[in-house]
């Protein structure tokens, strides 16, 4: 039940773009369309999903005061060895869709290096420290549903901007400026959801 | 000072902004705008990590082979990071420092214009122009967050940097401008403004 309760807070609550403007840089230049989108939110789950857990125990048994060596606190280490972490699992990542699915490494060729700099993922194993989660399995759960947040929200906004280009927008606010009001909007909308305990 | 260098600081500033030109850096900023010290703590730290990473990275640019380009890059940011967050934690009980700041610090390893600034400026340049390159994109990322920290925090609780200005006067303090979809908003302005007054940059 607290799994469930987990999922569903990282997903709509503590939604990565709208309550933490994680991972703006590419939500804004990759969603232009939903295709795309898509892909570059199913390559972010998949890291999350690895890096999280594996930054966790790393965080557990390594960074911790008193992990390693006895009164030892490595925590100052933490962010060099998570980005460490993150780069490594993208190259790898990459490399294996590159031996197994060319095609899928085709259609996500440029935005699987890119992901090494997406601040959602290493935003997601900062709060994973910050948050104090009791065992792995929380940390995984939060990886998925932070990820799905991720997913739905470039999704959508992909589609709003694929609409949107039909509108009769002033001249200056084209392009990036209405994009920026419409995220905001979009996180008035996903602020419904605050408050609600599971 | 010559023309190329000056043009080198300026143009980050205003015409060639991190923020609401280039689009870079939005990720670990908005939320540090509630209040305009927040803003203040992550504008210089900025300018302090960009800076001196883009200094050691000009250092290196013929030292590093391009394949692991990289991985040097973030291993670099990354100390520095890690030393301005030092030095933060040492002045947060002095100076309250919000604990929260913490983690939109470790975020500026990610930090797009950091990142940026070393592929485009860096490692063609020499040293001392790149150096005033990641000072001043630095410091145009920064102008961008205190303008929208100024708002923030004058119409969100009706104080500038905690000293009561609105407030006496009977303002009741707006609890939307608080919330991180305003700052969004606000930039999506602060871009109307800058591109009304400079059309060529307008999109079509």
């Amino acid at each position: 039940m607290e799994y469930l309760s987990l999922f569903v807070k990282s997903i709509f609550v503590d939604n990565m773009i709208f309550a933490y403007f994680l991972g703006m840089c590419s939500f804004l230049a990759v969603s232009k369309n939903v295709k795309t989108a898509a892909g570059l939110g199913v390559a972010v789950i998949a890291v999350l999903l690895i890096t999280l857990p594996v930054n966790y125990l790393l965080n557990r048994y390594v960074l911790q005061p008193d992990a390693l060596i006895e009164g030892v606190d490595l925590s100052f280490l933490s962010f060099i060895v998570f980005i460490a972490v993150i780069a490594a699992i993208v190259q790898i990542v990459e490399m294996l869709v590159e031996k197994f699915s060319p095609e899928l490494y085709s259609a996500l060729g440029i935005f699987l290096p890119l992901i090494a700099v997406n601040c959602a993922i290493l935003g997601g194993s900062l709060f994973m420290q910050q948050k104090d989660f009791l065992n792995i399995g929380e940390a995984t759960v939060y990886a998925l549903g932070s990820g799905i947040g991720w997913f739905l929200a470039i999704v959508s906004l992909a589609a709003i901007r694929e609409k949107m280009s039909y509108s009769n927008v002033p001249d200056a606010l084209k392009g990036l400026g209405i994009t920026f009001i419409t995220v905001g909007m979009m996180g008035i909308a996903f602020m419904t959801f605050m408050g609600i305990s599971l | 000072m010559d023309a190329k260098l000056k043009e080198t600081i300026l143009n980050p500033i205003f015409k060639g902004n991190p923020i609401t030109v280039l689009v870079l850096g939005i990720c670990s900023s908005l939320a540090v705008t509630v209040t305009l010290k927040g803003a203040l703590v992550m504008t210089l730290s900025v300018i302090v990590v960009c800076g001196i990473s883009s200094l050691i990275l000009s250092l290196l640019r013929n030292t590093i082979p391009g394949r692991v380009r990289i991985i040097v890059q973030l291993v670099v940011v990354a100390m520095m990071v890690i030393l301005v967050d030092q030095i933060l934690k040492s002045f947060e009980a002095t100076y309250a420092i919000d604990k929260q700041l913490s983690v939109y610090i470790g975020l500026i390893i990610t930090n797009c214009i950091v990142m940026g600034r070393i592929e485009a400026f860096a490692l063609g340049n020499k040293p001392w122009p790149s150096f005033l390159d990641g000072l001043a994109n630095g410091a145009g990322y920064g102008l961008i967050l205190l303008v929208v920290a100024f708002f923030r925090e004058l119409l969100g609780s009706g104080t500038l940097f905690g000293v009561d200005i609105l407030n006496r006067f009977g303002y009741v303090p707006n609890n939307l401008v608080i919330l991180p979809p305003f700052a969004l908003i606000l930039l999506g302005c602060i871009i109307w403004v800058q591109r009304s007054i400079q059309k060529d940059l307008q999109e079509k």
